[in-house]
């Protein structure tokens, strides 16, 4: 069977939710080949073996936290080499995308982003994306070169697939342009204890509606109630009542949990862009008219005030 | 000292109006409006801010890719302050996709000279955001991208990149192609002023022969990547609405149940 190669993307280490998810895409089509760079590299091995790798290839080296993406091409398009895989998968964070479309670039490839499902075809993998603000479904594949393919977060249920993954060194020669852009600091995120907003099942979003930066602590209270992710509109970002990167919507983050809960948000095509790929829909709004009633599948028409502590306090209380 | 900025714009369709495909499944842009993707509107503001800021002459050049009415993309950013403009227009570019695209864009950059190459974050179509990496590899020169805050000096580009995990702060030597974001600074709207005098500045008309790029590397035919279908997604089942009457939260905690998420 073909070998296809995954980029691992981990802290440290502790592998990223995503990865995992493309390990079960990549024994659709093939032979999944781990990839994991970096400081912990090594220790990325028993969970992607959990996951179906049946090889992990592994590179410690200062130059993948010291500077930026092209050290992780150079090390990526050395594993082509090595692998010679039917396709490389590649999770679609911002610096994934950027990873996959320069090796793609390097290897002579076509590079397709953003798939949010991904299935054997007789010419390779073949995509499915969803475009124009979810309004339409395409499917494609890449016709020239290894395919090169970013998936989206929450795209496939992680499985269980006990495998060899043995691990290996990987040789890698860095390029002239691997020092080019140095990572002068670096500080990391301050956790908040809730879920990543990308991979979270459950995501809380608050807009317009919820009218100041304090009143955001009553989305939180419904969001850890139900262990979910906290999102904010651009009209709630712009304000500065929630940080940017806790932003839904086409320049922010685009999400696709199992259940996305609007509050106080009316729905413009731009929110919609990143969130209308959400499993089950749920919108808390003053206004009956608002776009986002379109795309529930329950919707409340009423104050946000009035009705998500209510809820919260129910969640709490069947929770026990 | 001078520095030359090139800043890639796009033209793209109205994210509010209906778009849809054409039958060879490229973009149609026929019926919807066109305008300067939003996104690139802020590539715009922060070239002109590092031209305000800086003791060197600077000249600002817009460049796109597109078809004839991609000409009003310009006319926008040269509005808002932009110096001169460049208009890469060929019939066989229809279907090019972002590999080909990072190919004219990157021989129409080293044509027009520069130091600096300022992009939007992503196009608000295809949404791919890999178009300034891709120019960064071709250009062989450093990619700071991402940027919420951007800054050069003495030669040096430097930015802040918020990330998934970490904020970071990045510096690379010219030349160099620089991306930045929604966050690095609202952008100006072009003042009476600005539009009366877009009016006398110079456009370049260029095509695939000025930039000795074949018509097989480029174009429907020759991209790497192939749309196989695409299909209107279903229109939702309506959803069921209820109206709060003082139990609205409770209602939706039994829906949620009901769905399992309790």
């Amino acid at each position: 069977m073909a070998e296809v190669l995954v980029y691992v993307d981990h802290v440290d280490g502790a592998v990223r939710k995503p990865t995992l998810e493309l390990l079960t895409l990549a024994r659709r089509v093939g032979e999944p080949v781990a990839v994991a760079l970096g400081n912990g590299a090594g220790d990325t091995a028993a969970a992607l073996a959990e996951h179906g790798a049946v090889k992990v290839l592994t590179h410690e080296a200062a130059e993948y936290a010291d500077y930026l993406v092209v050290p992780k091409v150079d090390a990526l398009q050395a594993a082509v080499a090595a692998v010679s895989p039917a396709a490389v998968l590649v999770p679609s964070s911002a610096e994934g995308k950027e990873i996959a479309a320069r090796l793609a670039l390097r290897l002579g490839s076509g590079v397709i982003t953003d798939a949010v499902d991904l299935e054997a075809g007789d010419e390779g993998p073949v995509a499915t994306q969803s475009v124009f603000a979810a309004a339409f479904t395409t499917k494609s594949r890449v016709s020239k070169g290894t395919p090169v393919i970013t998936v989206k977060p929450n795209s496939a249920a992680v499985e269980a697939a006990p495998a060899a993954g043995a691990v290996e060194a990987l040789s890698v020669t860095f390029s002239a342009a691997a020092t080019g852009t140095k990572v002068t600091s670096r500080t990391p995120r301050e956790s908040t204890g809730r879920p990543e907003l990308t991979e979270a099942a459950i995501v809380v979003s608050g807009g317009r509606g919820v009218n100041g930066a304090e009143n955001f602590a009553i989305i939180e209270a419904l969001a850890d109630s139900l262990g979910a992710a906290v999102g904010a509109s651009r009209a709630a970002v712009d304000a500065g009542w929630y940080p940017h990167t806790n932003q839904v919507g086409q320049t922010g983050k685009s999400v696709s949990p199992q259940l996305y809960i609007a509050s106080g948000i009316s729905g413009a095509i731009q929110h919609r862009a990143g969130m209308q790929t959400s499993k089950t829909i749920v919108a808390i709004n003053k206004d009956a008219e608002a776009p986002i009633f379109d795309l529930v599948d329950y919707g409340v028409v009423g104050d946000l005030f009035d009705v998500v502590p209510q809820l919260t306090e129910e969640v709490k209380t069947r929770k026990g | 000292m001078s520095l030359r900025i090139v800043v890639t714009v796009k033209y793209v369709p109205d994210a509010t109006g209906d778009r849809h495909f054409a039958d060879d499944l490229t973009v149609d842009r026929d019926d919807v409006d066109g305008l300067l993707s939003e996104l690139d509107e802020y590539a715009v503001e922060q070239a002109l801010q590092i031209s305000e800021n800086s003791d060197d002459d600077v000249e600002v050049t817009v460049l796109t890719v597109g078809p004839e009415d991609a000409k009003d993309a310009l006319r926008k950013a040269l509005s808002m302050g932009a110096d001169k403009a460049i208009h890469v227009e060929d019939d066989d570019l229809h279907g090019t996709d972002a590999i080909g695209t990072s190919l004219v864009l990157a021989k129409a950059v080293e044509k027009a000279g520069y130091d600096l190459v300022v992009s939007g974050m992503a196009s608000t179509d295809g949404t791919m955001g890999v178009v300034p990496a891709l120019l960064a590899e071709r250009l062989g020169v450093p990619q700071v991208t991402l940027l919420s805050e951007v800054s050069v000096a003495d030669g040096v580009v430097k930015g802040r990149r918020d990330g998934d995990t970490a904020t970071e702060q990045l510096e690379a030597s010219l030349p160099a192609v620089v991306s930045v974001t929604d966050q690095s600074g609202e952008a100006r709207y072009p003042s009476f002023k600005g539009i009366m005098a877009a009016k006398k500045k110079p456009v370049q008309s260029w095509d695939l022969s000025d930039l000795d790029i074949d018509e097989d590397e480029v174009g429907l035919d020759n991209a790497y990547t192939v749309v196989e279908s695409a299909a209107e997604r279903p229109a939702r089942t309506a959803g069921t609405i209820v109206k709060d009457e003082g139990e609205g939260g409770r209602q939706l905690a039994e829906f949620l149940a009901g769905q399992k998420f309790i």
